[in-house]
């Protein structure tokens, strides 16, 4: 096919644009790997001469930062597990029971997950995980996480579990199988994608996010990463560079990991059953 | 093998009436073809004897047990769904012995009975394949040795073929019908598809907006349909219906309608009593009786031609009367049909079904049962 003269120049411009949008974005994360080797690292992009891991060594010194990534990973997890499985079996009972209202339910549910991890909420949190006593735990982060996040992965799950078939559990119980055995041996393999979904999404948020970590605990030895990606500042408020490239490259190994994995492990499908 | 007894059952869901209050009884090795358009309650009434919808009121007995509360899984039934339901996560083998599973079979055990069921479904070498990794027929197969597997009382079947194609389905249907001569299984089977229910069962339900119409053996649905809906269900194509004005001449009765004339039928107390009332009747006649004849013809049906359509083994010939009525005959013979315009075709008395003007079947005089 041949292209008139004005339509390769638009085409021509069309690509010139996009490259430029791409390179906009590309930049932070080419910054992202080179610095993180460079000893003399500042905000501009450099490429390293020479090579050093001197800036990982020194990071892996700081003791505040490193107990900041096992901390991290304890909340992350902690919540992760907390929201997969509470989400898993409140969107199954919201999609397969009769309940009058249920999608008012869910509706409301879905209104309130941005409100309740939000900004606006922290005050009333601060006061209930006080008052509880939890303040400076481990599990207060958690529950506040999960009780953020529940909502909305309930939510995703529900409209999983809705487009599955409901013949699955219904030909297992005709079998001889309880509800329960049904729902462990039939349903949860096949909602299984749906749920590698919202562990990931939750692990991501929990991962990143600093808020709630910095409000609801006060001991160094509890602070996650995000929190503690501060100790690379100086006093007077200016960023390490070469440091906070090191940490940061470090603090987002996991997640790229836990996409790798689930992507090699079951693929993000987000479909469930057999087509008939 | 049990029984299965529907007393008075009502399924309502919200002010919808699913199945209003039918009574019926499926005798210990009888297979039943629950038949009806989508929405008539087929499916429903099946659910409630698998327990998967409780009966709003009424109760449902499984041999000398009243299951109507009792759970799918203590039922001891076996039922094939129509998207077949095979767990995708599993491959056939554990697909088809699932129910041992549950049961507590060991793991050698149920391979193995599942390995036996699956060879005489003839998918025994497909045991180690995924459910997505096998055709429609054959994990339609699989389906039916999931049901097969363990013993039951009574096999459920919610249009298990109605997924596959022609070649298939009638390929299914034999085996299916195979299989009731070859066990006598107690079988509940819905479908749409007239032709299965005819070819499997031992006797028709044909149901209607939740209620059933007529239970009779197919060959009393065929040839004495209860009332114009079932004579229209039934058939393939369907029973020609002609509203006829009716007189009564010496001792035979004549029906007349445009480009129809029928002078050779006898007299009933029931047509006397349909004419006494001034009404109407409607003439029925399916295509397979009526054969190509003349104008002056004693029971003859007349039109202009619409159709001629070339079956193989036989002709369908539609035709239009005069007030716009189609007329369908199904021809046997070789003969080409007149491509003339105007086509005339006869039926012998014995042939026709009466109707009155509610639709229900005038019975003949000392009527013998079939």
């Amino acid at each position: 096919m041949r292209l008139s003269f004005p339509q390769l120049l638009a085409r021509i411009g069309f690509s010139a644009l996009a490259a430029i949008i791409g390179i906009l974005f590309a930049l932070p994360l080419i910054w992202f790997i080179f610095a993180p080797f460079n000893a003399r690292a500042e905000l501009g992009i450099a490429i390293p001469d020479p090579w050093t891991l001197q800036n990982f060594l020194t990071v892996f010194g700081n003791g505040f930062a490193m107990r900041g990534l096992l901390n991290s990973l304890i909340q992350s997890v902690g919540g992760v597990i907390l929201v997969a499985a509470a989400a898993t079996l409140a969107a199954y009972a919201l999609s397969r029971s009769s309940i009058p209202g249920k999608s008012i339910v869910t509706y409301v549910l879905l209104l309130f997950s941005s409100v309740v991890s939000g900004t606006a909420a922290m005050v009333p949190i601060f006061l209930i995980v006080s008052s509880v006593g939890l303040m400076d735990t481990h599990i207060a982060v958690i529950l506040v996480f999960a009780g953020g996040l529940l909502p909305t992965a309930m939510f995703i799950l529900r409209d999983f579990i809705d487009g599955i078939p409901k013949t699955y559990e219904e030909s297992a119980m005709v079998a001889g199988a309880s509800p329960v055995q049904a729902f462990f041996d039939v349903a949860l393999p096949v909602i299984r994608p749906g749920i590698v979904v919202v562990v990931v999404w939750a692990f991501v948020n929990i991962w990143g996010s600093f808020l709630i970590p910095f409000i609801l605990l006060r001991s160094d030895d509890l602070m996650p990463s995000s929190v503690a990606i501060y100790s690379f500042y100086s006093e007077a408020g200016t960023p390490i560079v070469t440091l906070l490239a090191a940490y940061s490259l470090i603090y987002s190994l996991p997640v790229v990991a836990l996409y790798l994995f689930v992507s090699w492990k079951f693929g993000f499908r987000f479909f469930g059953g057999i087509k008939a | 093998m049990a029984s299965v007894e529907f007393q008075n059952v009502t399924k309502t869901f919200g002010t919808f009436n699913a199945v209003s209050d039918i009574s019926f009884k499926v005798a210990d090795g009888e297979f039943i073809c629950l038949l009806g358009p989508s929405g008539c309650g087929k499916t429903t009434s099946l659910r409630m004897i698998a327990g998967l919808e409780t009966p709003s009121s009424g109760k449902i007995m499984i041999g000398p047990d009243d299951v109507t509360h009792l759970h799918p899984k203590d039922r001891q039934i076996s039922m094939v769904f129509q998207d077949y339901a095979l767990y995708p996560h599993m491959n056939l083998a554990d697909n088809i012995a699932y129910p041992l599973k549950v049961r507590g079979e060991s793991v050698e055990k149920r391979h193995k009975r599942a390995k036996e069921v699956a060879d005489v479904l003839k998918i025994g070498d497909l045991l180690n394949r995924l459910p997505s990794q096998i055709s429609g027929g054959q994990q339609q197969r699989t389906s039916l040795a999931r049901a097969l597997v363990y013993p039951s009382r009574v096999y459920l079947f919610d249009e298990p073929l109605s997924n596959l194609d022609a070649k298939l389905r009638l390929e299914a249907r034999g085996f299916l019908n195979h299989l009731q001569r070859d066990m006598g299984m107690t079988a509940v089977y819905v479908t749409h598809d007239q032709a299965e229910a005819m070819a499997l069962a031992t006797r028709i339900a044909v149901m209607d907006r939740g209620r059933i119409v007529q239970f009779a053996p197919p060959i009393e649905i065929y040839r004495r349909p209860a009332t114009t809906f079932v004579a229209n269900f039934v058939g393939n194509p369907p029973m020609n219906m002609i509203p006829v004005e009716g007189t009564i001449e010496g001792e035979r009765l004549q029906l007349r309608a445009h480009g129809v004339l029928v002078r050779d039928l006898p007299i009933s107390s029931g047509i006397k009593a349909a004419l006494g009332k001034g009404a109407g009747l409607t003439l029925g006649v399916r295509p397979e009786h009526l054969s190509m004849g003349t104008i002056n013809d004693v029971n003859m049906v007349s039109g202009k031609l619409f159709a001629n359509e070339n079956m193989g083994p036989e002709k369908l010939v539609t035709f239009e009367r005069q007030d716009g009525g189609r007329v369908t005959a199904r021809i046997f013979t070789d003969d080409a049909v007149e491509t003339s315009e105007n086509v005339a075709f006869t039926f012998d008395g014995a042939h026709a079904t009466l109707f009155d003007a509610e639709g229900n079947r005038i019975p003949a005089d000392g009527e013998m049962p079939l």
